[in-house]
């Protein structure tokens, strides 16, 4: 029986780079930057891996949208074990959460995968709205903020997923096919071996375009500017817990 | 005939003038079915700058007493009900349905949620119903098409204009203050007889079911909306250690928070994680103790009033943003900053 997973991965400006706006306001400096998967993508990989692993998967296939740059990406998820890439070439379009759902529901349409995996959010534009906006599309059921999934391999057409919720932690159960979004607590992805690097160099990569899905990619959504945020004054170091509390009664804290 | 053209189109004109400039939005309540949750009056003033009516919706199960008190909230003009045992746990298969049903009965021009886990789970899922954008963490209101949101872990705020015929979005509470509780008369309108069905079709069609859950239950104040926050790192070394955080957090009436590195060592459960993917605070007093400052926890607290830092290595980051910045071993500084605080009330 076959099982198949789908995750959504997205390059984006590294976690530990500063970011810098550019002087124009037009957007955040991406020339030169050193980009990564996004931290929450790679937990969404591996976790598909892991239920390949446990022989409840049967194949992984990963997919990232916007320019050719991405194929990289693809191929670091191949280097950890997903089985199949798919690229969908945006071109320089800035593709937000609305057109990358309605792209990806082309493509569950195509690939009909049992689980869909992804990030909870991309850590350069913290929408945090893909998943749940692809589930909707689809009518499928949710389960954001994942952090575990549970699968009976005996019968893997339902899933218990916990999730993290305000105050604690909620587990629910769902039909497959489903969407879930992953949390940090989820797992420790791996590292990819030297080895697996260098065959996922020569995989083949499915190369799709939007027009090829049929799908619109513009919204009505648009950034007018991007801006610093206001700076903070610089404070005080102070050496006894005397002038911490000065300070404290200075803000009219105590 | 030309002539007639020429009305017709400036009473379409007209028509879409009207639309376009008062607005109806829909607040989405958010409660624990016993209370509402603060978060839910900041979403209100948020809606309130966008001007037009205001609505709340409150779905859920015996929820009478949170509907009374949303009646005398200042601005809130209707309040819609849905009270079914469905709906006792908040899952957006059953919520959804009903906002999206709203939409096309009232023509609400925006649908706005607070931005925590309650609302980030399913007003996404309402704008791709709707064909529409989403507007996460929106932080102000400039007008009722353009909105500012922080980007790349806040280090950047982007301003944003939706052309959308329904704005869906959520809203930072940090960043609004709370509407006011009394001075409100809103209607309540039950909305049991056309939502119900739409909540058990989708059950059916979805096929999710809720288990069960685990709250933490805490006598101090709710981490998000408390007036002093003291959050413990690495540098705590335990999770028993945070006992000092807690101390220090009674005496000032605070709540106690964790960077992720805290978390991720198992000293303290998740959900008090202060960050990028935690949670965002904006408290009149933030403590970080023994938390280096890395820019996915600043992301969480910077815009607090006033931030103090206890930390024994001068050069961490945390330090740049400190108001106050005690340069000590938090396992000296805190109990001593917590005597002296108790003597100086």
């Amino acid at each position: 029986m076959s099982f198949k997973v789908l995750v959504p991965i997205k390059r984006v400006v590294d976690y530990a780079v500063k970011i810098r706006v550019k002087g124009d306001k037009s957007g955040v400096e991406t020339n030169g930057v050193k980009m990564s998967m996004n931290p929450f993508d790679e937990i969404a990989v591996e976790e598909a891996i892991r239920l390949k692993e446990k022989g409840i998967a049967t194949e992984v296939v990963a997919v990232s949208m916007g320019p050719k740059t991405c194929q990289e990406t693809i191929r670091g998820s191949i280097a950890m074990g997903a089985d199949k890439g798919i690229h969908v070439d945006g071109g320089t379009t800035d593709l937000q959460p609305l057109a990358v759902a309605k792209l990806l529901k082309k493509l569950v349409d195509k690939e009909k995968p049992n689980l869909v995996i992804l990030g909870k959010q991309a850590i350069d534009d913290d929408s945090n709205q893909t998943g749940q906006m692809l589930a909707g599309l689809l009518n499928w059921p949710q389960a954001t903020f994942a952090s575990k999934v549970d699968i009976d391999k005996s019968s893997p057409n339902s899933v218990k997923v916990t999730r993290e919720i305000d105050g604690g932690l909620e587990t629910l159960s769902m039909k497959l096919p489903a969407i879930i979004t992953c949390d940090l607590r989820l797992n420790e992805p791996r590292y990819a071996k030297l080895q697996n690097i260098m065959k996922s160099k020569k995989a083949e990569l499915q190369v799709l375009t939007p027009q090829e899905l049929g799908v619109d990619t513009n919204t009505n959504l648009k950034t007018i500017s991007v801006e610093e945020p206001p700076k903070r004054t610089g404070g005080v170091k102070v050496d006894s817990i005397d002038a911490v509390i000065t300070s404290l009664k200075k803000f009219a804290l105590i | 005939m030309i002539l007639n053209k020429v009305i017709k189109n400036s009473i379409k004109l007209n028509q879409h003038f009207i639309r376009n400039y008062s607005s109806k939005t829909l607040v989405i309540a958010e409660h624990d079915g016993g209370k509402l949750l603060s978060g839910t009056l900041n979403t209100i003033t948020a809606a309130s700058k966008i001007g037009g009516e205001i609505s709340v919706l409150v779905a859920g199960s015996k929820c009478n007493s949170i509907v009374e008190s949303l009646c005398k909230v200042k601005g809130v003009k209707s309040v819609y009900t849905v009270d079914h045992p469905t709906l006792e746990h908040s899952l957006a298969e059953t919520i959804t349905p009903i906002i999206v049903q709203l939409q096309q009965k009232e023509s609400l021009s925006h649908i706005l949620s607070s931005a925590s886990n309650f609302g980030k789970n399913f007003v996404p899922r309402v704008a791709g119903i709707l064909d529409v954008s989403a507007i996460s963490e929106i932080t102000s209101v400039k007008d009722s098409e353009t909105f500012t949101r922080p980007i790349y872990a806040g280090n950047a705020i982007a301003t944003v204009k939706s052309s959308d015929k329904c704005k869906v979005g959520t809203v930072r509470t940090t960043a609004f203050e709370k509407a006011p509780v009394e001075g409100g008369s809103a209607q309540v309108v039950n909305c049991n007889d056309w939502a119900v069905p739409l909540v058990e079709k989708s059950l059916q069609e979805t096929q999710v079911k809720w288990d069960s859950s685990e709250v933490k239950k805490s006598e101090r104040p709710e981490l998000t909306s408390a007036r002093v926050v003291i959050s413990g790192g690495r540098g705590m070394k335990s999770g028993e250690n945070f006992k000092l955080l807690e101390e220090l957090a009674d005496t000032l009436g605070g709540a106690v928070g964790a960077s992720r590195a805290a978390v991720d060592s198992g000293f303290v459960s998740n959900d008090l994680q202060v960050g990028q993917t935690g949670k965002i605070v904006a408290p009149e007093l933030y403590i970080a103790v023994g938390i280096s400052g890395a820019i996915q926890h600043l992301a969480g607290m910077k815009d607090s009033k006033v931030i103090v830092a206890i930390n024994k290595d001068p050069e961490a980051p945390i330090f740049q943003v400190a108001d106050v910045g005690y340069v000590s071993d938090l396992f000296k500084a805190v109990p001593e900053l917590n005597e002296a605080i108790k003597k100086a009330k």
